[in-house]
């Protein structure tokens, strides 16, 4: 591997990017050629993500180099440079490759919309900052790209900004995620004090050493993982920060598959995987599982009652990113990352193949009225089903592996509440097969509901979408097969073994796995035949029936609960306390009040100056009076 | 000789368009802008001339100038620059073409009496970067102060006769004070303004806790530092575009650079002292600053507030007094000098589209003016501090030089960092009410950006992402400079160092009695307790 091959990895996303975003009033007319650079400069990174998983199998230590110093301070330097190991290179690939055939399925899927240059310029910005946060060798540099991942967040859910709903959720989406950057930031700042670096190679040789050293009154390391924790909480949508993801389906359905599916909203994930090293010494991972399992709950209750299909989808990827931090968390490293792998394939699939169904129902969302979709959208439905199949943890497809591993591996964890952690994911996967199935029997089966008017121009869509459908249902399926038989002993463990802190964890699970495979798989089955009894031939309702049923369905009033008791307060603080009360009431109040003092005194004095002698001159006898007086009597 | 070159070329401008001010107004125009392009194009020579190994002020003759002026009262002509200043004058000769450019066609009256004010402003801000005499320091910094009242008085909005006089006023009150504590270091000089020799002192000065306050409330206004920071909204407001650029952008530096030089320095154990003072004033400034700017209609007090939010942060790096908070304020110093200018531009350019500085008035001009759509995010976010473009870099460092190096409490630069999240909701919430939605028929006949108008703005974006992405360049000429700071600071912070049988708890020196006294009668309580 060389430092020029991740030079042309890295760049060439960037260079579309300014293509498609300088010379886009050129290219407008040509659709076809703005698209095709898009996707083009994406293959180009594939290909060297390829490379580079291929070279980086016999390599003992990760690739690490710098590319030039960035900031200099007095004694030590933050660079820009590049850190590559098996972690790397399957993040690389996921983003490369489920972001190859979603620019692929975006040429078609964006067709005839006016902003479709921007669109592209976006996404290429995209893949290049996400590119940043996994290939940086230091924190800095990963903080560089997670904050750019944002950004690109921000202008892709307000792609249509003369939407109101949709920059607002732009909008929320930055502000929420600087909420957990702010937790980022002063995570590098306690890793500074402990280690003077922010590099992974010095912090991870190092941590074993300064495992004692005290920040804030409390130990360093500690404090840095669960700080770098919020931030993690902010970008993968974990409880209390989840909030802007289901908003942010306001985007493009695209986007949504690659940014708020298969990789932004992993970035938390990969960044405790990174971490592995510190969250071993730290212990912190406990935090982690429960604030993961927790979520993965929430979220899944939540999606029972949406009838939005993207909506759907999104509190299911809430909920999935739980799982994974649930992985993470017990010290499960590679068995996260394994769900991140699949999830990326089966939820980028899901999201796009919900994106050929808006695209056949002049982007309608609601599934009530949907229903009996499958006759005319046999790919799609077909597609779907791999994708929901693989979530719900049908048996040997890819979320079956993944899943189970994490769930196993809780259950094994050598600290107290594994077990309870297990039993709550278990719930949840039978709440997730009965969601997802709830969604394709409303969706796909029974009578159609669809309006006379769409229903005439129900179509299937273009090859150019429907082949990257076809083509992601595979992995989908079978990737679990591939990487993940043998549960600890799987292909996937084997490779991702060498990375750091990865063979430290508590999570190693023990025994045989197939007493927890069977358990998962009946629990899968049995949510998916229950779905099946209560939505083969049934709408849902239209009003919630009881309290309980009023609450999920509005999301326990979460976002309402923000908005009274934290925006509008802090809002009306700073217009009435701060700014008319205080700024200019008190202060300035103050000042102008000095200058009417002054000139009212001068008013008076004023009046002194008669102009008239006689007065001047008795004034002065007076005055010389007084003092020979006060010299005679008193000196 | 190139220095005074870059101080008065300027003021040669001035009295060419004096005398030629009857040749219309594109003469004059012609003369401003190559007059300030002139100064800019020479002033790139103080840079490629810059030794960056030179500790203290540079000493070669092209850069540095020492001649007697009124030698009876120890008063000479003496400017030099180092890596601090050097980046202020560079600042300075770069704004001010752009600026004039920007002017282009919205004065209306006076013409060549705007940019005559406009030029000996210039003159006056790079003398006092440049001044190393505080006689002379102080003329650069009170003269500087009349071409901008007249800039405000005369080309200002409405109230501008109110906005002058509370400008000029808050100033003068710290310079009175200023004045006198010039002249009390004048007779502890050997009845010498020299600062380079009051640089090199030893030791400390008598009334040094006095000086320093004279000092710094004059900079703190001018920075301004909460709650001195009234005058700059009125200011804003009612300046001219060009007015408010030049404010935010070099004059507000004026108070932290006088920080730096001389508060700092010349005083390091009252600043010690005085940090537990300023520091919360400063995050004050930070959180109050962005709350406000959050609630403002108007688009020019909300980007005034936002100043008083990111100058919170450079007085906050300055008195970290670490090496890299201080690289950190003076990069950022730059950094919202380019970033502010910029907004106040582009601000004035739909000003001078639409007549109205109010929020509520626009909205959807992304769709119609797409250029200006662009630029006005990428200065956006550069103010917001996104890594990759200048603001973050120069954020990153006070923040994380504060937390490692600070001789203050952690939660101070928790609190800070809040500030984070708050430039992103005031700036974005703007953002989106300007330039997002549907545009009503006013905003949708609005033309995009004319190509003066992206002539004036990219040289700015040059540098925005320059500093993000390599921004050293930037802070290696500093580095020294910077360090004779610390260097200073800390002689004296070793003075806490506690002598034998002292002992130090939370940074603070205690009394070992008083210590003993503590364990044994927590003794006794435990011994009670056992008993029972």
């Amino acid at each position: 591997m060389s430092n020029s091959l991740i030079i042309i990895l890295l760049i060439s996303p960037l260079v579309g990017f300014l293509i498609n975003g300088l010379f886009g009033k050129w290219l407008k007319g040509n659709e076809k050629l703005s698209g095709t650079i898009g996707a083009l400069a994406v293959l180009v990174s594939l290909i060297c993500s390829i490379i580079a998983f291929v070279n980086v199998q016999g390599s003992e230590k990760p690739f690490n180099e710098v590319l030039y110093s960035w900031i200099a301070g007095e004694s030590f330097t933050f660079n820009i440079g590049f850190h590559v190991d098996a972690l790397t290179t399957v993040m690389l690939l996921v983003i490369t490759g489920v972001g190859f055939l979603i620019h692929v399925y975006s040429i078609g899927y964006m067709h005839g919309d006016a902003g479709y240059t921007r669109y592209f310029a976006y996404l290429n910005l995209f893949v290049f900052a996400m590119l940043i946060l996994v290939l940086g060798n230091n924190y800095l540099m990963m903080f560089v790209g997670w904050e750019g991942v944002g950004l690109c967040s921000y202008l892709l859910i307000g792609f249509w900004y003369e939407k109101q709903s949709a920059t607002d959720a732009g909008k929320k989406a930055f502000i929420v995620n600087r909420i957990g950057d702010f937790g980022f930031l002063l995570g590098m700042f306690t890793l500074f004090a402990v280690f003077n670096s922010l590099d992974f190679s010095t912090i991870f040789s190092g941590a074993e050493a300064k495992s004692d050293e005290i920040v804030f009154g409390v130990n360093g390391i500690m404090l840095a993982t669960l700080l770098l924790f919020v931030g993690a909480v902010g970008k993968s949508a974990q409880l209390p920060l989840y909030v802007w993801l289901p908003d942010a389906m306001e985007g493009p359905t695209p986007v949504s598959a690659l940014i708020h599916a298969a990789t932004m909203v992993t970035a938390g994930v990969y960044m405790i995987a990174r971490s592995a090293v510190l969250y071993n010494i730290a212990e912190t991972g406990v935090v982690v599982a429960w604030i993961g399992v927790l979520t993965a709950l929430f979220a899944a209750i939540i999606a029972l009652k949406q009838n939005d299909i993207k909506r759907i989808l999104a509190y299911s990827t809430v909920s999935q990113l739980g799982y994974m931090f649930v992985g993470v968390g017990v010290g499960a490293y590679a068995s996260g990352i394994f769900h991140l792998v699949t999830h990326a394939f089966f939820k980028g699939l899901m999201f796009l193949t919900a994106g050929s169904v808006m695209h056949a129902m002049a982007n309608e969302l609601d599934i009530r009225k949907m229903g009996g979709l499958r006759n005319k959208l046999p790919i799609t439905h077909a597609t779907f089903l791999v994708g929901a199949l693989a979530i719900a943890g049908a048996p040997f497809l890819s979320g079956f592996w993944s899943k189970d591993e994490i769930l196993h591996s809780a259950w094994g964890v050598t600290w107290g509440s594994g077990k309870a952690i297990y039993i709550i994911g278990l719930i949840t996967a039978f709440l997730t097969a009965f969601y997802m199935f709830r969604l394709i029997f409303v969706t796909f089966y029974g009578k159609s509901r669809v309006e006379p008017e769409v229903a005439s121009h129900l179509h299937e869509s273009p090859a150019v979408m429907w082949i990257p459908l076809a083509i992601l249902a595979i992995p989908s399926a079978l990737i679990g097969l591939l990487l993940g038989v043998g549960g600890h002993n799987s292909w996937f463990h084997h490779f991702t073994e060498k990375v750091a802190g990865f063979k430290g964890g508590h999570g190693e699970a023990l025994g045989s796995p197939i007493p927890f495979m069977v358990i998962s798989s009946v629990i899968g089955i049995a949510g998916i035949t229950f779905a099946w009894t209560r939505y083969k031939n049934r709408v849902p309702s239209a009003e919630p029936t009881n309290a309980l049923q009023k609450l999920v369905a509005n999301k326990f009033y979460i976002d309402e609960l923000y908005n009274t008791f934290i925006v509008q307060p802090i809002k009306n603080a700073s217009h009435f306390l701060l700014w008319k009360l205080f700024d200019t009431g008190i202060i300035d109040g103050i000042v102008n009040g000095v200058a009417a003092l002054i000139r009212v005194i001068g008013g008076t004095l004023r009046r002194l100056q008669t102009g008239l002698v006689q007065v001047y001159i008795v004034s002065m006898v007076l005055g010389i009076v007084l003092f020979l007086a006060y010299y005679l009597f008193f000196a | 000789m190139l220095l005074s070159i870059v101080i008065f070329l300027p003021l040669l401008g001035v009295i060419a368009i004096a005398l030629l001010r009857n040749m219309g107004a594109s003469a004059i125009k012609g003369i401003a802008l190559v007059i300030s392009l002139l100064t800019f194009v020479v002033s790139i020579g103080l840079y490629t001339g810059f030794e960056a190994g030179i500790d203290g002020f540079q000493t070669d003759s092209q850069l540095y100038q020492k001649l007697p002026w009124i030698a009876g009262l120890g008063i000479s002509y003496h400017i030099g620059i180092d890596g601090i200043s050097l980046w202020l004058v560079l600042l300075t000769t770069f704004l001010t073409p752009i600026c004039i450019l920007a002017a282009w066609n919205s004065v209306e009256k006076g013409l060549s009496g705007f940019m005559m004010s406009l030029l000996a402003l210039e003159t006056g801000m790079l003398g006092v970067f440049c001044a190393l005499d505080l006689f002379l320091f102080f003329v650069f910094w009170e003269a500087m102060l009349i071409p901008m009242y007249f800039l405000i008085g005369i080309w200002g909005g409405e109230r501008r006769i109110y906005a002058t006089i509370k400008f000029v006023l808050y100033t003068m009150a710290g310079s009175a004070l200023m004045l006198v504590g010039i002249l009390a270091l004048y007779f502890q000089n050997g009845n010498s303004f020299d600062l380079v020799t009051l640089l090199a002192t030893e030791g400390t000065f008598d009334h040094s806790y006095l000086l320093f306050l004279a000092f710094f409330i004059a900079f703190a206004i001018k920075v301004p530092l909460f709650p001195f920071h009234t005058w700059l909204p009125d200011a804003h407001v009612e300046a001219p575009t060009v007015g408010s650029v030049i404010l935010a952008g070099v004059l507000l530096k004026m108070g932290t650079y006088g920080i730096v030089r001389f508060c700092l320095p010349l005083f390091p154990q009252a600043a010690a002292d005085a940090t537990p003072w300023i520091v919360p004033l400063a995050i004050i400034g930070i959180i109050y600053g962005a709350l406000v700017a959050m609630v403002q209609p108007d688009l020019k007090k909300l980007v005034a507030y936002s100043s008083v939010s990111h100058l919170g942060f450079v007085v906050l790096g300055l008195f970290s007094k670490s090496h890299l908070g201080i690289q950190g304020s003076v990069l950022q110093m730059i950094n919202h000098g380019l970033s502010t200018g910029a907004l106040f531009l582009l601000v004035g350019m739909i000003y001078e589209r639409r007549h109205s500085r109010m929020i509520v008035d626009f909205g959807g001009l992304a769709k119609k003016m797409p250029i200006f759509a662009t630029i006005f995010l990428i200065v956006t976010l550069s103010s917001i501090g996104l890594p990759g473009l200048n603001g973050f870099v120069g954020e990153f460092m006070i923040l994380l030089g504060s937390f490692v190096g600070g001789a203050f409490s952690k939660w101070y630069v928790v609190f800070a960092t809040t500030g984070v999240i708050l430039a992103a909701v005031y700036m974005l919430w703007m953002f989106q009410r300007v330039m997002f939605g549907t545009p009503d028929n006013t905003n949708a006949s609005l033309p995009d950006l004319k190509p003066r108008e992206i002539v004036v703005l990219l040289p700015i974006l040059l540098f925005i992402v320059w500093i993000g992405v390599h921004p050293n360049t930037f802070l290696k000429p500093m580095k020294a400079s910077v360090g004779v700071v610390t260097e200073k600071v800390k002689v004296n912070e070793s003075d806490n160092t506690p002598e034998v049988g002292q002992v130090i708890i939370d940074g603070e020196t205690q009394d070992p009695v008083i210590l003993k006294v503590e364990t044994a009668t927590l003794q006794l309580i435990e011994e009670e307790a056992q008993t029972k």
